[in-house]
């Protein structure tokens, strides 16, 4: 007989996600459930006001990728009204989101995924001379892995734990069969954790060298950046340069050599070795390192076939909700998007719980609407996005910078190249999309230092005429993969917005024809140790580094009122 | 004589705290957990003089800021997201240099707090459930987000059994100790509460009976979230807290009163367009937006990311994150105030409306002061 469980709330991510799966007689999902059960409204609310203001609001929209929808709602300003601004700018903007990528990628990998993989009490056992040893597999300079380093960091936890008070790491599921890794790698990864808590605030200062602050930063404007004197100032642009340097170095000797021993650890352990899911992706260019060249190339690939990439024909792009919370279904563009909201809510049933035992739940109606978040589609097919997507199309476009890392990746792991249609693969291809950011993002500093040499703009001056209508959108990337904002500006002020964002992408529902989003279809197959802790779920979920609130917003249509809510939702960044 | 009250106060209550029973009785002294943190007494007396002068407390009360520290490891804490970004979060993890704060983070043993737990589903609600009962009047409620309310508040649930986000804060907030509305959005309502709020998005004052200390920005730097909660061991009542209550420590102060751009406007001089001269010079960006005049926030004294930067220093306007309803009030964040011509911002009076017609408010009389002050300054500003 099947089951159906409930995974609510989803943790260690940014929003409110709950999923659901039903499961066969040998704990083998059959079908899956992706809903976001939060809606907060952003672009209802953008209705109306100044368009230089658009990217402040829409910055809010996440506070985790804290940059990407604040240079977005700038960038699709701009591109309406015609904007070029000067190449200081949009070579600061391309650091400013390298800053954003060398933080949350190592983030998530640390702190938000990674005890799906390292189990933190595991380490407790571990030799850490042996553990220092062991460390010199992975690189030839390992970081932060000294037995020195390691007895301080198992003493600090073994603290944590003797005080029987565990705070975030309480009623978690250590010792679970899944967890590969020997005590000795559990200690490696648990140092590396301390570290990048460490580290972080180190790549927020980057991005806080030109942004003013971070998270949020505050510097962009429609038509430039405002941070003129820092660029100015040698000493600051020297900060930046030796912070860079510090999370490349972290990349190189801790980041990428975890994912290698994951790689070697994992190997084994079938539910991280498939659930690529959709085999649709796509991603865009990103990542300006001169006038005209950017480290990543955009494109498509159709049913993982690799041996051909598509270019992106924005006008395929349409987002449905048949099973999202708003009244009107039909798949439209961007630009004509609409959405009223229809909450139908959940219903009573009996699911398994944390203790095994059967209790009172509320599960969605699946057969009708079940999230906040819409279906977007590409030609009317689901696509998945993210580094996964990023990194396999520019492989098969045979981008230098890419195909280095990924076959060195490959050769240091021993896993041979389909390994990456994988959840392991989506998370590996996170640490490469981080390295190669890390081994060639200077490039985009030399060309600025260059710049400056002989040109000290860094805005471009525009008028909005009221009496115009103007219509322009944002393409680019961020951390989770690829991010459009789309606007239409008109007396002067906002007349339509809408964001399509990577966690809308993946993590929406299944479309009018049945075909799931890229969460649910990652989840068809997987084998489930114990239903009561449901670790492989979480972990193929996390691997996809779910943004939820990104994805929860709507949109006003052109011409509805305020009032009535009319609205086009879309986004999970 | 106001001070030895203070101070004798402030002693008083950590002797009532030290006897509250230990959350982690494994009879370890300070000393000794320091020590294994990679902390030697010096670095923490450091730092409690540091935390001492941010909260503008005399320096003779460093000893107590060092033992209301100590004190932490007997406070419980829960921290709930309602409908927000998870910004506030990403700030409290930027908890900077000393990294003592860090240490303090452990010790303030943090039961519930989705970003960073490690438990999920079921484990995350008993978790909660179970931390709520157990510390039942012990713990201390942050709460990070605006919350949809009333008849809207299926706009946000949480955990297995779909309660909503409402009931899931009011349920914490019931029980608590204390309570902090982390954020622009717990504090005000913040970016979705914003005209026309369709989620009916509520601060957490407007869904519990109990006094709430409101710890805005959009985010609010690691300083503010940890320095309050430190305040709160201190005094053991709220501390003093200005009209919103936001606790006058770090919200006393008017950013454009400690502005390092300040001389300029005193002596008329402005950044007319970004990326102008005046850009280049530091000039003041009144004239750009920065709604510095109408902010209280200790933006410009702390600076952000380790006193990185800070948006003024970044040369862009502050957009007043701090205040109540910013988001409908100091738009658009690009021209001053009483420039102001967009509809929304004044709930749909029309694109055309004007700030005359709208009426004076305070905050547009107040604009239009300042506005006075910037034509008339340049004004007199002999030509260069």
């Amino acid at each position: 007989m099947s089951k159906r469980i409930v995974v609510d709330p989803i943790t260690r991510i940014e929003g409110h996600l709950r999923i659901e799966v039903v499961v066969d007689d040998n704990n083998v999902v059959k079908e899956a459930y992706s809903s976001s059960t939060l809606w907060r409204g952003i672009e209802t609310i953008l209705k109306g006001r100044d368009p230089r203001d658009a990217g402040f609001f829409t910055q809010r929209i996440c506070g985790v990728c804290t940059y990407s929808h604040y240079r977005a709602g700038i960038m699709a300003v701009e591109d309406a009204l015609g904007i070029n601004p000067p190449l200081n700018a949009k070579l600061v903007r391309s650091l400013m989101n390298m800053a954003l990528y060398l933080h949350d990628h190592p983030v998530h990998f640390y702190h938000l995924h990674g005890l799906d993989w390292v189990d933190v009490v595991s380490a407790l056992k571990a030799d850490p001379h042996k553990a220092a040893d062991e460390a010199f597999k992975y690189s030839s300079n390992p970081m932060a892995c000294g037995a020195d380093d390691l007895v301080e960091t198992q003493k600090k936890v073994a603290a944590f734990v003797k005080k029987g008070n565990l705070g975030p790491f309480a009623n978690a599921y250590w010792g679970h069969k899944t967890y590969r890794f020997t005590p000795e790698q559990n200690l490696i990864a648990l140092s590396h954790y301390l570290k990048a808590l460490e580290m972080q605030r180190i790549a927020a200062q980057m991005m806080a060298i030109f942004g003013g602050k971070q998270p949020h930063p505050q510097s962009l404007t429609v038509g430039g950046v405002t941070c003129i004197m820092d660029l100015q100032d040698p000493a600051r642009l020297g900060e930046f340069l030796t912070k860079f340097k510090e999370m490349a170095d972290f990349v190189n000797r801790a980041y990428y050599p975890d994912l290698v021993m994951a790689g070697k650890a994992y190997a084994g352990e079938a539910s991280v070795n498939a659930g690529l899911g959709t085999a649709n992706l796509m991603t865009s260019k990103e990542f300006l390192v001169n006038g005209s060249e950017y480290l990543f190339d955009s494109g498509i690939i159709l049913n993982g076939d690799i041996s051909k990439v598509f270019e992106i024909d924005e006008d395929k792009i349409t987002e449905e909700a048949t099973h999202s919370w708003y009244v009107d279904n039909e798949p439209l563009h961007p630009y004509d998007g609409k959405t009223n909201p229809k909450y139908t809510g959940f219903k009573d049933a009996q699911t398994q719980n944390g203790k095994g035992e059967m209790e009172d739940t509320k599960v969605l109606q699946v057969e009708g609407k079940y999230s906040w978040i819409k279906s977007p589609r590409y030609n009317g097919k689901p696509m998945q996005v993210g580094p996964l997507s990023n990194i396999v199309i520019n492989y098969a476009k045979g981008n230098k910078k890419v195909t280095k890392v990924v076959d060195q990746f490959l050769k240091d792991t021993g896993l041979p190249l389909k390994a990456v249609f994988s959840t392991l693969g989506r998370t590996a291809a996170r640490m490469i999309e981080a390295k190669i950011v890390a081994d060639n993002g200077l490039e985009a500093f030399n060309s600025l230092i260059s710049n400056l040499k002989v040109d000290d703009s860094t805005y471009t001056s525009y008028q909005i005429d009221k009496n115009k209508e103007y219509k322009g959108r944002f393409l680019g990337n961020a951390p989770r993969g690829i991010l459009s904002h789309w606007t239409r500006i008109k007396n002067g002020v906002i007349e339509n917005w809408q964001a399509v964002v990577p966690s809308t992408w993946n993590a929406g529902p299944k479309d009018s024809k049945g075909a799931r989003g890229p969460y649910e279809e990652s989840l068809v197959g997987l084998k489930i140790e114990d239903l009561s802790q449901p670790l492989e779920i979480i972990r193929v979920i996390h691997s996809f580094d779910p943004c939820i609130a990104c994805a929860v917003h709507m949109m006003d249509t052109k011409g509805n009122e305020l009032s009535q809510y009319k609205v086009d939702l879309s986004c999970f960044c | 004589m106001e001070q030895e009250k203070l101070y004798q106060s402030l002693s008083d209550r950590l002797g009532k705290l030290s006897k509250f029973p230990r959350m982690k009785d494994d009879g370890k002294s300070i000393a000794s957990l320091l020590e294994e943190h990679g902390f030697s007494r010096r670095d923490f007396m450091k730092w409690a003089a540091s935390m001492t002068a941010l909260l503008a407390l005399p320096a003779s009360f460093t000893p107590l800021m060092a033992q209301a520290a100590e004190l932490t490891d007997r406070l419980p804490v829960i921290w709930l997201h309602m409908a927000e970004c998870t910004g506030c979060s990403e700030s409290l993890l930027r908890s900077d240099a000393p990294t003592i704060d860090s240490l303090i983070f452990d010790y303030i043993s943090l039961e519930y707090h989705e970003t960073l737990m490690a438990a999920a589903g079921w484990q995350a609600e008993e978790t909660l459930e179970s931390s709520i009962k157990k510390y039942k009047g012990r713990y201390v409620l942050m709460v990070e987000g605006g919350i949809p309310s009333g008849e809207s508040s299926f706009y946000l649930t949480v955990g297995p059994k779909g309660q909503t986000g409402e009931s899931h804060a009011k349920e914490a907030a019931d029980n608590a100790l204390a309570i902090f509305a982390i954020g622009t959005c717990s504090s005000f309502g913040g970016v979705q509460a914003a005209a026309p709020n369709p989620t009916n998005a509520q601060p957490l004052h407007k869904v519990t009976q109990k006094p709430v200390i409101n710890v805005p920005g959009c985010p609010p730097s690691e300083k503010n979230i940890v320095g309050n909660v430190l305040q709160y061991i201190l005094f053991g009542t709220l501390p003093a807290l200005d009209a919103y209550n936001r606790p006058k420590w770090a919200y006393g102060k008017r950013i454009h009163d400690q502005c390092e751009r300040r001389g300029h406007f005193d002596a008329g001089e402005f950044v007319q367009e970004f990326g102008d001269e005046g850009a280049k010079k530091g000039y003041c960006l009144y004239k750009v937006g920065c709604k510095g005049p109408y902010t209280f926030n200790n933006c410009s004294r702390e600076r952000f990311n380790q006193h990185t930067s800070w948006p003024v220093q970044a040369g862009h306007g502050c957009i007043g994150c701090s205040e109540p309803d910013f988001w409908d009030k100091m738009g658009p964040f690009e021209s001053p105030l009483a420039d102001r011509l967009y509809h929304s911002v004044f709930r749909g009076l029309g694109a055309d409306a004007t700030a005359d017609k709208i009426g004076a408010t305070i905050l547009t009389v107040t604009a239009l002061g300042i506005a006075a002050h910037a034509a008339i300054s340049v004004i007199k500003k002999p030509k260069e």
